[in-house]
C-alpha cells in the first residue's frame, strides 16, 4: 500500500523541550510557515523524564511572560547541599559553583513540556502525539525530504492486521531533529551524513527518578540534594538528587555513567540501595511512590557536539548532545539549540537553502556554547577516578575557570566493559517493597505499555550474539543495565526481550558491547506515560 | 438512519490510578486522558455502519469539561462526522448523562445508540440500559455482534457463561462489549480532516436537563492490600486445605 | 424498609448469584424481604427461592414473556412493584446489570452498581477503577436500586419458608424478541466469568507441558488462563492472558502454576477469593500475596494434586 503524502514547510522530530521550542521560534518568526511535531509518546510529557533543576534561561527569552502565562515553574529553588557519601555517613562538600541553583525552578519538565504544547499549538504549531517517526525520507539528490511515521496495526509476524494503517509521509522543506539522546533517526543521519567525522564520541548516562510522596512534616519545598560516593565505587562516575517539588512530593534519583566497566554493576540497584542510605531513608519511610522512570542523558559536552546541520535538516536537543554535566541541565542547553536552530532554519527557508548552514554559527556566538566549553574538561577528567576528578574539577572550575589549553577526549562507552572474568560480582539486596523495589513493579508505576501484537522494536543485527559474546563474556550485561527488565537470560542459554516492558531509555542501544542491540522506535503511542516526571 | 454514539473522556487505562492521600478522590492533575475503550469500540462500530451503507450519519456526544473536545476529535479523527459537547465541569452521573444524550438523541432524530457498556472510570454499566429506557427503545447490551436488518437490530450478546441473540425494531440502543469489533487507528490525514468537523458545545441548560447529582462520594480510598496466607507442604495439604478449609471445591 | 430481591434463574433453578444478593437484602432491609421470580413455568424456582432464610415472600410473575429475561419486560414489572419497596437489589451479573439500570432510570433514580459492602440504609462501598478505589457512596434518593457484587457477600442459606404470591401484572408488548442463546462456546467457562481460574506461566517451561494445565482444568471445570511471559513464550493464546494488559480476573479459586506474579499479573487476579501459588521459587512475588502458597516442583506437585481432585469427583 502507498503511503500518504503531507506536504509542509517544516516537521519537527519530537515534542521534548528542544523539539517545542524549535516549533514555538519558528513560529514566532515565521508565522505563515507550516509546522508539524511529531510524537512517538501517546501524549506531550509521556517519555519525558528529567531532574528537574530547571534554568529558566532559556525560557525568559522565548516566552518572556511565561509567568502570565502560567508555566508550570512552581518552586523556586532554595538551598542547595552537596554530600559525599560512605556506606552508613554523609560528609558535606562545598557546592561547586555549576551547581548553585539560585534562581532556578524545581519542576516536571514533562509539565512544563505540555505547557509549551499549548503554546505551540495557540502559534498555530500541529502536534501529533502517538506518531513515532520511522524513517527518514531522501530525495533524489540525497537531501533529507521529511520523514516517514511507522506503519500502525502490524502483527508479530510482520504482516498486517484487521487494524493495519500505513505511515504517512511528510514531506517538508526542513526537518529538526529533537529526538532526545541517543535518537534512532539520529543514528541513521550520523551514517549517511558522517557528522561525526570530527567530533569526540558521545558519553552517556542513564539516569534513574522516582517520584515520592512523603510526610508533609518532613517536605521542604525547594531544597536541593546531591550526593557522590556510595553506594558506587570511586571508579565509577555517578550520582544522585533528591528535590523537593510542590505538593508533598520528592524527587529522587541516580545517574550512572554508562562508561563503567563492571559488567556485573547494575545501575537501577545502584540506585534501590542508594535510598537506603542514612541521608535518605527517613525521607522515604512511610511514603508512597508515586512514579518511577529512567533514561539515557548525553554526557559529552562540547567536544561531542556533532555536526548539526545536513542538507535539509538539523539536530537539536540532547540527541545533538547538549547537556551540562557538572551543572547536572540540559533542558535550559535543548531549548537554546532548538532556538537558534529555528532561527537558520527561518532564514534557509526564505532563502531557498537547502541547508540552514548558520545555526553553528549562531551556536558559537551563543551563551550556550561558552557555557558548554568552560565545562567541557569536566567530565572526562573522571576517567581517573573520582578524587583526582574532583581535584581537577576545582582546577579546572576554580583556578583555570574552563579556559585550559587543552581538552580532555572520550571513548565510546560500549568499549568500557571489562570481561566478567576480570570482574568482580556485586551483591545487591534484596528488594523490601518499601523503599526497594524489584523492575517489574518499577515499570508498572511507570504506566508503560505497548500494543502487544507488533514486532519486537529491540533489533538484533545477528541473534547469535547474546549468547556466544555477551553471555560468555560478560554475563550478559543487559540484564542489570537495562532498567526495565526487558532482557533476560532464560533456559537454553537464550535471551528473551521482553520489548512490551521498554520504558525508551536507550541505554541497551549505548552499552551494548558488541553494538548488536538497535533500538527502533515501537508503534505508536507506546511506551510509558510518564505522569509529573 | 442517524447514529449516536456517546464518548467519554476518562484517564488512560494504561495509566495506574492513585487515590489522593486525603480521600477525596483520584489524582488526576497532568494524568493522561484518552476515550474510553468500550466507547472506542461503539464508535468502530458506528462507522462501520456507516461504510456498509446502513447508516447515513455518525454523530459523537461528550459531556464533560471543555477537554472533552479533544476526545470528540478524537472521535471525528475516527469517523464520525460531527460531535456535539454538553460542557460541564460538574461531574455527571450515569442517570444524568442518559437525560442529556436522550434529549440530543430526540433533537437529532436518530434510529440507533451505540454506547460503551460501561465506563472504565466509575464502572457504572448503567448509562446505555437508562437512555434505552428514556427513550422507550429497546435494549442490546454487552453486544458482541451486531448487524441490521430490515428495521431490525440483530445483537449477540455476551452474557454470563455464553452467548443470546436478540432481535431488536429499530429505534433501539446497544452498548458494547470487548469482542465486537477492534478500533481502527485514526490515521494522521484523518486527524488534520477531524479539525475541520463540525463540533457544537452546548449546556445542559439548552437541553432542559437537571444534572443535580443524587449521590455523594463520601470517600476515596484504596482497597486493603492482601495478606499473605499459608505455606503447604505439598498436594495432599493443599487439596485438604482447599476442600475443608477454603471450601471453594 | 422493605427490600425486593430481582431473581436470576433459568426457569427451572435459582441461580447461585440470587443467593448471594438476598444475603444483602437481609443486610440491609429493616422490613421483609421479597423475591421476585418472574419466568416462564418458573414455579421450581419459586420455590427453592422460597426456602431461602430471610425471605418472607416471594413473587412469581409467569408468563411467556419473562421467559427469557429480557430487560424491557422486566423493567416494567420492577416498577410496578416498585412502590412497596425502599430498595429493589439485583446481582450484579451480566442479567443483573442489563434489567436493574432500566428500572433506575424509569423511577429516576441513581443507581448503585456493584455494591460490596453496605454501611447503612443508605451508605455503601463500591469499587471503582476496576478495583483500584473504594468509593464510599451516599444516594439521596428515596427509593434505592443496587446491584450487588455476589463475591462480596455470603449466600443465603436454605432454612426459610417464604410465602409464594402469583401476580398478574399487565404485560407490555416488547419490541426485544429473543432469538436463541448459546451457553458457553468452549466446554470451558469464559475466562472473566469463571468460578475457578487455573493460570500458567513461564515455570510450565513449554508448549507442551502447559498442556497439564487443561487436566488441572478439566477436574475443576476451570478456565485457563496464562501469565504474559507463558503467552509471549507461545505456550498459551493471547485471549487467556491475566493481568493488567490482558483479563482481569476475580474468581472464587485462582491457581497460579509457575508464574512468579509480574505485578502485571498480580494487578489482573488479586481480587480472587482465593488464590493459590504453586511455584518452586520461593521468593517469587506471587506467595506474597497468595492464601496457600505450595513451594515446589510444579511437575511432580499438579498431577497429585490433579489425581486428588479428579478423586474427589468420581
Amino acid at each position: 500500500m502507498t503511503r500518504e503524502q503531507m506536504e509542509i514547510d517544516c516537521v519537527v522530530v519530537g515534542a521534548g523541550p528542544s523539539g517545542l521550542a524549535a516549533a514555538i521560534r519558528l513560529k514566532q518568526l515565521k508565522p505563515d510557515l507550516s509546522v508539524c511535531v511529531l510524537e512517538k509518546g501517546s501524549e506531550v510529557g509521556a517519555h519525558i523524564l528529567s531532574g528537574a533543576v530547571f534554568e529558566p534561561r532559556s525560557l525568559n527569552e522565548l516566552i518572556p511572560d511565561w509567568q502570565a502565562k502560567g508555566a508550570p515553574l512552581n518552586t523556586a529553588a532554595k538551598d542547595d547541599h552537596f554530600y559525599y557519601l560512605t556506606r552508613s555517613k554523609a560528609y558535606p562538600l562545598p557546592t561547586p559553583p555549576p551547581m548553585h541553583n539560585h534562581g532556578n525552578y524545581i519542576i516536571s519538565l514533562g509539565n512544563l513540556c505540555r505547557w509549551l504544547a499549548g503554546q505551540a499549538e495557540a502559534l498555530g504549531v500541529e502536534i501529533f502525539t502517538g506518531f513515532a517517526a520511522a524513517e527518514v525520507l531522501y530525495g533524489e539528490d540525497g537531501h533529507v525530504k521529511g520523514v516517514a511515521t511507522g506503519d500502525m496495526g502490524i502483527g508479530k509476524d510482520g504482516k498486517p492486521t484487521e487494524t493495519y494503517t500505513p505511515g504517512v509521509e511528510l514531506l517538508a522543506r526542513q526537518t529538526i531533529i529533537a529526538e532526545g539522546c541517543r535518537g534512532s533517526l539520529t543514528r541513521t543521519l550520523f551514517e549517511r551524513f558522517d557528522l561525526r567525522a570530527d567530533c569526540d564520541p558521545q558519553t552517556y548516562g542513564i539516569g534513574f527518578k522516582e517520584l515520592w510522596e512523603i510526610d508533609p512534616a518532613k517536605h521542604q519545598p525547594g531544597k536541593i540534594l546531591h550526593t557522590i560516593g556510595w553506594p558506587l565505587t570511586a571508579d565509577t562516575y555517578g550520582g544522585s538528587f533528591c528535590y523537593h517539588l510542590e505538593n508533598h512530593q520528592l524527587i529522587v534519583g541516580f545517574v550512572v555513567g554508562l562508561d563503567y566497566a563492571n559488567p556485573f554493576l547494575s545501575p537501577f540497584e545502584e540506585f534501590q540501595r542508594y535510598k537506603t542510605h542514612p541521608l535518605i531513608r527517613p525521607l522515604l519511610e512511610g511514603a508512597r511512590r508515586l512514579s518511577y522512570g529512567a533514561r539515557a542523558i548525553s554526557a559529552g559536552g562540547a567536544q561531542s557536539v556533532p555536526k548539526l546541520t545536513f542538507p535539509g535538516g538539523v539536530l537539536v536537543g540532547d540527541t545533538a548532545g547538549f547537556l551540562n554535566v557538572p551543572k547536572l541541565k540540559g533542558s535550559h542547553t535543548a531549548m537554546k539549540s532548538g532556538m537558534l536552530a529555528a532561527e537558520a532554519v527561518a532564514e534557509a527557508l526564505d532563502s531557498g537553502a537547502v541547508e540552514a548552514a548558520s545555526y553553528p554559527a549562531r551556536l558559537k556566538q551563543s551563551w550556550l556554547w561558552r557555557e558548554l566549553y568552560a565545562v567541557r574538561n569536566i567530565k572526562p577528567s573522571f576517567k581517573w577516578g573520582l578524587w583526582p576528578a574532583l581535584a581537577y574539577a576545582a582546577l579546572d572550575s576554580f583556578v583555570l575557570r574552563g579556559r585550559a589549553p587543552w581538552t580532555l577526549h572520550h571513548t565510546p562507552d560500549h568499549t568500557r566493559l571489562k570481561p566478567a572474568a576480570a570482574s568482580k560480582p556485586i551483591a545487591y539486596p534484596k528488594p523490601d517493597g518499601k523503599l526497594t523495589f524489584d523492575r517489574l513493579s518499577s515499570v508498572f508505576v511507570s504506566n508503560t505499555n505497548h500494543e502487544e501484537n507488533q514486532p519486537a522494536h529491540l533489533k538484533l543485527k545477528d541473534a547469535a550474539v547474546p549468547i556466544a559474546i555477551n553471555l560468555k563474556l560478560y554475563d550478559a550485561p543487559e540484564q542489570r543495565y537495562c532498567p526495565a527488565g526487558v532482557y533476560e537470560i532464560v533456559e537454553g542459554p537464550a535471551l528473551r526481550i521482553n520489548a512490551q516492558n521498554c520504558i525508551h531509555c536507550k541505554t541497551c542501544d549505548i552499552k551494548d558491547p558488541t553494538q548488536n542491540i538497535v533500538w527502533t522506535v515501537p508503534e505508536g503511542g507506546g511506551g510509558p506515560n510518564y505522569p509529573n516526571m | 438512519m442517524k447514529i449516536l454514539v456517546a464518548v467519554k473522556r476518562v484517564i488512560d487505562y494504561n495509566v495506574r490510578v492513585r487515590v489522593r492521600a486525603d480521600g477525596s478522590g483520584v489524582e488526576t492533575a497532568n494524568v493522561k486522558f484518552s476515550m474510553n475503550p468500550f466507547d472506542e469500540i461503539a464508535l468502530e462500530e458506528a462507522v462501520r455502519l456507516k461504510e456498509s451503507g446502513a447508516a447515513t450519519e455518525v454523530i459523537a456526544v461528550s459531556i464533560g469539561p471543555v477537554q472533552a473536545q479533544e476526545t470528540l476529535r478524537s472521535a471525528l479523527a475516527m469517523g464520525a462526522d460531527r460531535a456535539i459537547l454538553i460542557q460541564t465541569d460538574e461531574a455527571v452521573e450515569p442517570l444524568a448523562v442518559a437525560k442529556l444524550l436522550a434529549a440530543v438523541a430526540r433533537r437529532e432524530s436518530v434510529e440507533l445508540a451505540i454506547l460503551g457498556k460501561q465506563a472504565i472510570d466509575d464502572d457504572a454499566n448503567q448509562t446505555g440500559q437508562m437512555l434505552a429506557a428514556l427513550l422507550d427503545w429497546p435494549q442490546g447490551t454487552f453486544a458482541s455482534k451486531l448487524s441490521i436488518e430490515n428495521g431490525h437490530a440483530i445483537v449477540t450478546r455476551e452474557i454470563d457463561g455464553g452467548l443470546e441473540t436478540i432481535r431488536l425494531a429499530l429505534p433501539a440502543l446497544i452498548t458494547t462489549d470487548l469482542r465486537l469489533n477492534t478500533p481502527r487507528y485514526a490515521s494522521l490525514p484523518n486527524i488534520m480532516k477531524a479539525k475541520k468537523k463540525p463540533l457544537e458545545v452546548l449546556t445542559q441548560a439548552e437541553l432542559g436537563v437537571d444534572i443535580t447529582p443524587r449521590l455523594v462520594t463520601l470517600k476515596v480510598e484504596e482497597p486493603p492490600k492482601r495478606k499473605a496466607g499459608v505455606k503447604v507442604a505439598d498436594a495432599a495439604q493443599l487439596f485438604d486445605k482447599l476442600k475443608h478449609e477454603a471450601k471453594v471445591i | 424498609m422493605a427490600v425486593l430481591v430481582l431473581a436470576e434463574h433459568d426457569n427451572s433453578v435459582l441461580a447461585a448469584a440470587t443467593r448471594n444478593t438476598v444475603t444483602a437484602a437481609a443486610q440491609l432491609a429493616t422490613g421483609p424481604v421479597h423475591v421476585l421470580v418472574a419466568g416462564q413455568a418458573a414455579s421450581a424456582v419459586a420455590a427453592e427461592a422460597a426456602r431461602l432464610s430471610g425471605v418472607e415472600k416471594i413473587l412469581l410473575a409467569d408468563d411467556a414473556a419473562y421467559a427469557y429475561g429480557l430487560a424491557e419486560p422486566l423493567a416494567a414489572l420492577l416498577i410496578s412493584l416498585a412502590e412497596n419497596y425502599d430498595a429493589i437489589l439485583a446481582p450484579a451479573t451480566t442479567f443483573g446489570k442489563n434489567v436493574l439500570p432500566r428500572a433506575a432510570a424509569l423511577l429516576d433514580v441513581a443507581q448503585i452498581s456493584d455494591v460490596t459492602a453496605i454501611l447503612s440504609p443508605d451508605t455503601f462501598v463500591r469499587p471503582i477503577y476496576a478495583g483500584n478505589a473504594l468509593a464510599t457512596v451516599q444516594s439521596t434518593d428515596k427509593r434505592k436500586v443496587i446491584t450487588v457484587r455476589t463475591t462480596a457477600f455470603a449466600p443465603a442459606a436454605d432454612g426459610g419458608a417464604a410465602i409464594i404470591e402469583s401476580l398478574s401484572a399487565a404485560i407490555p408488548v416488547p419490541r426485544s424478541q429473543f432469538v436463541g442463546r448459546e451457553v458457553t462456546r468452549s466446554e470451558r467457562p469464559d475466562l472473566t466469568a469463571a468460578r475457578v481460574v487455573v493460570s500458567g506461566g513461564r515455570g510450565l517451561g513449554s508448549k507442551e507441558n502447559f498442556l497439564l494445565m487443561e487436566k488441572l482444568a478439566d477436574t475443576l471445570g476451570a478456565a485457563i488462563g496464562a501469565s504474559r511471559a507463558a503467552v509471549d513464550a507461545g505456550y498459551a493464546p493471547n485471549d487467556a492472558q491475566v493481568g493488567q494488559t490482558g483479563k482481569i480476573v476475580a474468581p472464587d479459586l485462582y491457581i497460579a502454576v509457575g508464574i512468579s506474579g509480574a505485578i502485571q499479573h498480580l494487578a489482573g487476579m488479586k481480587d480472587s477469593k482465593v488464590i493459590v501459588a504453586i511455584n518452586k521459587d520461593e521468593e517469587a512475588p506471587i506467595f506474597q500475596l497468595a492464601d496457600y502458597s505450595l513451594v515446589g516442583d510444579l511437575f511432580v506437585e499438579l498431577p497429585k494434586l490433579c489425581a486428588l481432585l479428579s478423586g474427589a469427583q468420581g
